[in-house]
């Protein structure tokens, strides 16, 4: 039964193998978008207009990009060039109002390594003429996209990062024990976990997990910091959790529930360090990211950090897509598996009657992160589910 | 059939995995040691919410995920349902 590499409890190849995309600048990628990026709300229609023209391009429409201003200005620039620059896109077509913001994007996901990205502003020629240069170069680039092979490339080449989303009772039990499960196999990737406040509690346990110094001091400034600023909104986290919902359903402290979430990243893995939102991470291993719990803004931030596959264990059934970062859903509760089937890559419902163990709900993950390495779509991508959400830190001027 | 779920092998409470009755016969499994746990339930409880796997003294912390998940306020039997009535968190 067990094969080279194999698992002898499942049978499963688990290659540590696939089939990618290397990029110019040496990531791998695993899937190969033409995207058309508007650099602002007001280039959203001209976006859309060009990906209409050229098929197999995608626009990713989005609410922001004007009158923004310090922090708040540098992260949506890191969110958009780091999108841009993902190596699950081929190539991109940047499209804003004006010149000067638009180039910025242009030369920061140049700054990357890429090289395949053009802008193109609307300002002194109008939208009709913005858009037929943009559609010529997204046309050639949609030509050159489609003759990128694949090729072989080692599992260490992977970005994968994971929050959990509509969690109940069989998050903590089982669906999040089986990301941790992969987490834990050393497998050499890169790794991501984040949600700040769902941690709030239990940023004791947490700092547990920093692999040094350093890291655990960045985490607990991060989490302090995000304390600071609920506080100066009057509002207090602290007490907050577990929600009644939770506690209706059998979770009775935060610390409980914390770990529950925390068994995303295994019993062994430890964290090398933090990032900021949608700062890349500067090698290998499992880094912590001051993210929102929010699953949409949450996934745009690591997409947009590089991390090119992401891994999101449900309970209820959150739906959640992304344009380029493909997510893989994994519940454990038998309910959502079956109602909700079009959304749910792996169904590790029988771990709950010991029809399959931890290690066997490790293997159909791994299983399904390689398949989806190669190419197979995840039910996200199948329903149609690209939510991109900008994370706003303060009002624009 | 399995009745409830212990991820640590030292886990002083496992997790129901379905609703059970007062006075039933009850089975585990430890996920990490792949161990067969039997016990009764002294109570109801609910899917979803803990049963003590040994008698935890007042003050005594109860472990789950081989972690302190907070305090019991009342001595706790073997088999008795463990929530908010007799569990605290340790933070305040």
């Amino acid at each position: 039964m067990a094969k080279r590499n194999g698992s002898k409890q499942t049978g499963l190849q688990l290659d540590k193998y696939f089939m990618g995309y290397r990029r110019e600048n040496g990531r791998v990628g695993i899937r190969n978008h033409v995207v058309i990026m508007p650099l602002d709300d007001i280039s959203n229609a001209a976006a859309e207009a060009v990906a209409a023209h050229v098929q197999g391009t995608k626009a990713i429409p989005h609410a922001y990009g004007r009158l923004q201003f310090g922090e708040d200005l540098e992260l949506f620039f890191r969110t958009i060039i780091g999108t841009c620059a993902n190596p699950n896109v081929a190539a991109c077509v940047v499209i804003g109002i004006e010149d000067e913001w638009t180039n910025r994007v242009v030369e920061g996901v140049r700054a990357l390594g890429r090289t395949k990205v053009a802008g193109f502003s609307i300002e002194l020629k109008g939208q009709f003429e913005c858009v037929r240069q943009a559609s010529w170069k997204a046309w050639e680039y949609k030509l050159w996209a489609s003759e990128q092979k694949r090729e072989r490339c080692h599992i260490r080449d992977l970005w994968v990062s994971t929050k959990c989303g509509e969690s109940d009772t069989t998050s903590g039990l089982a669906s999040n024990p089986t990301v941790g499960n992969v987490f834990d196999r050393s497998l050499g990737c890169t790794m991501s976990f984040g949600e700040t406040t769902e941690l709030t509690g239990a940023e004791h346990i947490c700092v547990k997990r920093a692999a040094n110094k350093k890291a655990a001091e960045d985490y607990m400034r991060m989490f302090n910091r995000y304390q600071e600023l609920v506080k100066s909104k009057g509002a207090d986290l602290l007490g907050s959790q577990p929600t009644k919902g939770n506690i209706r359903g059998g979770l009775t402290t935060i610390e409980e529930k914390a770990l529950g979430n925390l068994q995303k990243i295994g019993k062994k893995c430890k964290f090398v360090g933090c990032l900021e939102p949608a700062e890349m991470p500067k090698g290998k291993g499992l880094w912590y990211m001051d993210t929102s719990s929010a699953a949409a803004e949450a996934v745009t931030l690591w997409a947009a950090a590089g991390f090119v596959c992401h891994f999101f264990p449900t309970g209820q059934g959150n739906v959640i897509g992304h344009p380029i970062e493909p997510v893989i859903k994994i519940t454990a509760n038998p309910k959502t598996a079956e109602l909700m089937r079009e959304h749910i890559d792996v169904d590790v419902s029988g771990l709950l009657q010991r029809k399959l163990t931890l290690d066997q709900a490790g293997d159909l993950l791994w299983d399904m992160m390689i398949r989806v390495a190669n190419g197979r779509w995840t039910c996200a991508e199948v329903t149609n589910h690209n939510e991109f959400v900008l994370t706003k830190l303060y009002p624009s001027a | 059939m399995i009745h409830f779920i212990v991820h640590e092998a030292d886990d002083t409470v496992g997790v129901m995995t379905v609703d059970v009755k007062k006075g039933q016969s009850l089975t585990g499994w430890n996920m990490t040691s792949d161990k067969t746990i039997r016990t009764k339930a002294a109570q109801d409880i609910p899917l979803g919410h803990k049963i003590a796997l040994v008698d935890i003294p007042k003050g005594q912390p109860v472990i789950k995920y081989g972690e302190s998940i907070g305090v019991a306020t009342k001595p706790i039997k073997k088999g008795q349902h463990v929530h908010t009535h007799n569990l605290k968190t340790a933070r305040w």
